[in-house]
């Protein structure tokens, strides 16, 4: 991989330039060695003396109803302390989700998808827990299954839930549908009448996972004030709280919750796994109970990425502007809501792209099927709108014989254009400055695998499987650029909580921050950290463990964790600064006038003057006292998107991101291999350089995966998953992986803290349409799918 | 479960006469991923770890005699000039950690049609030497793979070595999955030129139901380069004859459509390798009678 060149690295620091390891630079990683050496504590790695495992039972079928559950033989299982199933719930509070509580603890007269938790075990050992299961006996009595959209609607289909109650289901026109939004802006049929080329397309987006490689695991310990603490590898602590607590009985001060070591997330630890079932397991055993899925497990026991069938029409002049767009996006959030209202929101807020186009009829839904649950996911329903609008925008060029990233430039927003839901981008959208940089980066030589030994199959599709030496290869170039926002949308009170002390430790001044944020790989320990050295000039800074004895920071996700917990705790060192600074005129202000007159700062252990004189040391003026402020921190309000109409200041901040790949395709077998995949983004600031451009290129690999080979396969006559494991979901390797040269913008956003923009999905959403641009450029093939399987590369589906 | 773990092979067969059911396990590529999936449950594991015989190697005149759990990597370092096309398919094999641990015999015993090894063993003409306590047996490959994951093993005999023929002429092997490392076989092919007895050997793996040798195709190969003189007079085999042989691979396939692959790329596929293949082992016996020619 290409580091990102020496000369593009940010060089200029808002505060505290004399401390060092501020923002903006690329301090390493607290956790990373640990990491690397395989030491770092996963939550699967905890243990607790006299614990019990924790194992559930889960639905082979995905739609039927219960007729009946036997546990008496799980039950007389040596080695068993407890069986739990719906009955044995202990309050009536026996459903949780993110927005919509429809999801059950544990089955209910009903399962609704392959893989739902039915009744859960506890004993004291693994292997005698999931024996145990084995021996619960479920009759089911099958029911049809609902899998797409046209089974959901049909005229007497069965309702994946009945009487539904939620603020969405008066405003659906069917109960299978979770949410629908509407969006329109102009007149689209109007502006059609002016359009001289008009391409229409039909898309379908796989579903994906998100494959993070710590499962799904967590020890819930049963405390003497009949409360307990749950230990839990998450992306948000008080949301988990604030579903787990009623389901429990307890009041959320009686259930403490402290992150453990968490591998990896990407939208797939938003919703509630094994959280509730450890804590019912150890409060009925009064034992701590821990639950640790494996692999296949994993594969049902978190939501994957919404899969979507996307219609779109695009029109434009001859002169090569877009008329308008006419779209319609349906995501299958299968059997229970999850995030799907607000993945709606993003797909159709976001559906036309980073470009002006002022005549819009956008339509985006979520369905409930029986497919396995989909919600959260890095780029969270942008990325199926940037699949299907970035084709729609080379079939266009094509069409009107345009070069495809000129075409795209000319139509591309900037600053003050209006989306389509009538907000003004009021921030930097350089979107085709992005295009522009991306095109000028040098391209890759061709033909890299000749060598004077042979062909180096590692350059080659197929790789080390020795399927060509270069035949039928030929090399496609394509382009895409995308959209995402950052931040909880449409009026979300998206707040996050930090907590700062300053005091004296060992001679010296020393900052600590508390905050709830989860740290799932993102790098947040890492830039709070530089935070309190540029805003609190000292050197050592302390990172308290993520847990609920301090507020909440909200999601891990969103991209927004570098914006709102960093903005909070930048927040909470300034009101630290401000006491520290007042301690310091009370105490030495007599002493010197510019304590009264200059502007202070605190920096390298000392408070100084913006001339630079020295007045104080830090140690001086906290004089064995503590500093300590918690506050919550909030961006600026958004609005909800008007149900018919879809206008409405929605988002919070936008982040754009541009990729070229450059691929070569083995035409005969239909085998790709990805040579480079270049982005260019704006960040607005760059607080730790290495770790944007690792943001990057984990987002730009997560997108080729989508292009090429990550699917989750369902049966569609039985609703069934057909490939829960590594075997048989593929995710990129490093062989798989190409070079990703990555040029960063940083152009200040006003409104937000340091300038920032959130970096980690936007690069997620292009790398998968330019995959597939560069393979239709090598193939002459439409390809209205991803992932591109080498069936559709070669006739053979 | 019991795990039995026999100190040498006289031990590791009489065990396994005690307990026919036993499951042997070497490198565990296979039985691991079978008990952690709970898909098997034996009441005997059978662990030939401590058998050093079976990673031991001998390079004879004709034929290598491999032990059973001898690593992929060993092969792959140590016998590509013996064994060229069982080195090509050994550096297919999932990934470093398991091609330290995994070995042929573990292969063979699971006869999975995915097997990476038995394309080469089929293209290269093998014979697996089992064993019980009643004797040992060799059992050629041909007739080795009797169905779906089913071998010709009797219930008490463990494999111990794999006899194969030393190249006599070039060999390849391509394996297609859709990544670039670390696959499963949607389907794969070997390929092995015996000059020294004019004749072309061929492997296909994931493309039926056990590992075939694609036959038919051979036949008409080698009468077609017999007839044209091709042997002796080394020209390029023509298009029409390397697309028959192609078609003739593909129609050797009687492959299924799974969440992997559909029958018909299997089909498509192997005909592709096939004729890759034999333009590569082709073009590397040309240039190596010309190197001979020349030196002579």
């Amino acid at each position: 991989m290409t580091p990102m060149p020496a000369d593009k690295a940010p060089t200029t620091i808002s505060q505290g330039s004399q401390t060092k390891g501020g923002i903006g630079e690329s301090t390493l990683r607290p956790d990373g060695t640990l990491k690397v050496t395989g030491e770092f504590a996963y939550s699967s790695d905890m243990w607790h003396e006299d614990m019990l495992w924790g194992q559930i039972l889960r639905s082979t079928v995905a739609h039927a109803e219960i007729v009946s559950i036997d546990t008496g033989e799980a039950l007389a299982t040596p080695g068993v302390h407890a069986v739990m199933t719906y009955d044995d719930l202990p309050t009536a509070v026996r459903h949780y989700g993110l927005e919509i509580r429809d999801t059950p603890v544990l089955a209910h007269g009903k399962v609704r998808h392959h893989g739902e938790p039915v009744a859960i075990v506890a004993a004291d050992h693994p292997e005698t827990a999931r024996r145990a299961a084995a021996k619960i006996r479920v009759e089911y009595r099958e029911l049809p299954v609902i899998t797409d959209e046209a089974s959901a609607t049909a005229p007497g289909a069965v309702l994946v839930h009945e009487n539904r109650e939620d603020h969405h289901a008066r405003h659906v026109p069917h109960p299978n549908i979770v949410h629908r939004q509407p969006i329109v802006r102009g007149d689209a049929a109007a502006a059609a009448r002016r359009a001289d080329v008009i391409v229409t397309g039909d898309y379908t987006f796989g579903m994906q996972d998100q494959a993070f490689l710590g499962p799904e695991s967590g020890l819930a310990v049963p405390e003497e004030d009949g409360g307990v603490h749950l230990y839990i590898a998450t992306q948000w602590l008080h949301s988990d709280l604030r579903q787990i607590a009623p389901v429990l009985g307890l009041p959320e001060h009686k259930v403490r919750m402290t992150l453990s070591g968490v591998g990896g997330a990407f939208g797939g630890r938003e919703d509630l796994s094994m959280q509730i079932h450890a804590c019912l397991l150890a409060l009925r055993t009064g034992r701590p109970v821990k639950i640790v899925y494996n692999r296949f497990e994993s594969f049902f026991g978190h939501v994957h990425r919404h899969p979507a069938t996307l219609h779109y029409e695009h029109g434009a002049t001859r002169d090569g502007r877009v008329t308008h767009v006419k779209c319609r996006i349906v995501l299958d959030g299968g059997a229970y809501a999850s995030a799907s209202p607000a993945v709606v929101g993003n797909a159709s807020s976001l559906s036309v792209g980073p470009y002006a186009i002022d005549d819009v009829d956008i339509e985006a839904l979520a369905l409930y099927t029986n497919n396995p649950p989909c919600g959260a996911m890095r780029g969270f329903g942008a990325v199926q709108a940037c699949f299907a609008y970035e084709a729609q925008m080379d079939k266009l060029a094509k069409e009107l014989g345009m070069d495809p990233v000129e075409f795209r430039q000319l139509n591309a927003m900037e600053q003050g254009t209006l989306m389509p839901t009538g907000q003004r981008v009021d921030s930097p959208a350089p979107v085709a400055e992005l295009l522009r940089r991306v095109k000028a980066m040098p391209m890759p030589p061709e033909r890299q695998w000749e060598s004077s030994e042979g062909a180096d199959v590692r350059q080659l599709p197929g790789g080390l499987s020795n399927t060509t030496h270069g035949e039928d290869v030929v090399r496609g170039v394509g382009y895409a650029v995308g959209i995402k926002n950052v931040g909880f949308s449409e009026g979300f009170d998206d707040y996050s909580t930090a907590r700062v002390r300053m005091e004296v430790v060992g001679g010296e001044p020393v900052a600590t921050v508390h905050t709830a944020m989860a740290e799932v790989g993102q790098g947040g320990v890492t830039v709070h950290a530089q935070i309190a050295r540029t805003e609190l000039g000292v050197a050592q800074v302390t990172i308290r463990p993520a847990d609920t004895q301090v507020g909440s920071a909200g999601s891990t996700s969103a991209s927004r964790q570098t914006y709102v917990t960093g903005g909070a705790v930048r927040n909470a060192c300034e009101l630290v600064r401000e006491r520290v600074l007042e301690t310091g005129r009370r105490r030495f202000g007599a002493y010197h006038p510019a304590w009264a007159t200059a502007e202070l700062r605190l920096e390298g252990g000392k408070v100084v003057t913006d001339g630079g004189e020295v007045l104080a040391d830090l140690v001086d003026v906290l004089e064995g006292e503590a500093v300590e402020v918690e506050q919550e921190w909030r961006h600026r309000p958004t609005e909800p998107f008007d149900r018919r109409t879809g206008q409405g200041n929605g988002h919070v901040q936008y982040s754009f991101a541009a990729h070229r790949a450059v691929v070569e395709v083995d035409t005969a077998l239909g085998l790709v291999k990805v040579v480079e995949l270049a982005c260019a983004q704006d960040v607005g600031k760059a607080l730790n350089p290495l770790s944007v451009i690792g943001q990057i290129q984990g987002g730009t690999v997560q997108g080729l995966g989508m292009a090429v080979m990550e699917e989750i396969v369902v049966d569609p006559a039985t609703a069934k998953v057909r490939n829960p494991s590594f075997t048989d979901y593929l995710i990129p390797t490093i062989l798989d992986t190409p070079t990703i040269p990555v040029d960063v913008l940083e152009l200040a956003d006003d409104h937000a803290p340091y300038g920032l923009r959130g970096v980690g999905e936007a690069p997620t959403l292009s790398s998968t349409p330019a995959v597939l641009a560069a393979i239709r450029d090598a193939t002459g093939l439409e390809l209205n799918r991803t992932p591109v399987r080498p069936e559709h590369l070669t006739g053979t589906v | 479960m019991d795990f039995l773990r026999p100190a040498s092979w006289q031990e590791a067969l009489a065990a396994k006469a005690e307990h026919p059911a036993a499951v042997p396990i070497a490198g565990g590529t296979d039985v691991m991923v079978e008990i952690n999936f709970d898909h098997r449950r034996p009441e005997h594991l059978l662990d030939l770890n401590r058998i050093a015989d079976l990673y031991e190697w001998e390079v004879g005149e004709e034929s290598v005699r491999l032990g059973a759990s001898v690593p992929y990597t060993q092969i792959m370092e140590n016998l590509r000039a013996e064994l060229p096309g069982l080195a090509l398919a050994s550096r297919t094999v999932a990934s470093p950690q398991i091609r330290n641990r995994g070995g042929v015999g573990g292969n063979l015993g699971t006869a999975s049609p995915a097997g990476d090894a038995h394309p080469a063993l089929l293209a290269a003409g093998a014979e697996v030497e089992v064993e019980s306590v009643r004797g040992s047996r060799r059992i050629p490959i041909d007739a080795f793979f009797t169905g779906v994951k089913r071998n010709a093993l009797a219930a008490d005999e463990l494999i111990k070595w794999v006899h194969i023929a030393k190249a006599d002429g070039p060999q390849q092997f391509s394996k297609v999955g859709t990544r670039n490392a670390m696959v499963i076989a949607v389907c794969a092919f070997g390929l092995a030129l015996h000059p020294a007895t004019r004749t072309v050997r061929t492997g296909i793996g994931s493309a039926a139901p056990t590992p075939v040798r694609a036959k038919a195709a051979e036949e008409f190969l080698n009468a077609a380069l017999e007839e044209g003189g091709f042997w002796d007079n080394g020209r390029i085999v023509p298009p029409s004859v390397a697309a028959q042989f192609a078609q003739l691979c593909s129609g050797a396939c009687n492959p299924i459509d799974d969440v992997r692959g559909t029958a018909g790329y299997r089909r498509h596929a192997v005909g592709v390798v096939a004729r890759r293949t034999l333009a590569w082992t082709w073009e590397s016996y040309r240039g190596a009678r010309r190197v001979t020619e020349g030196a002579a």
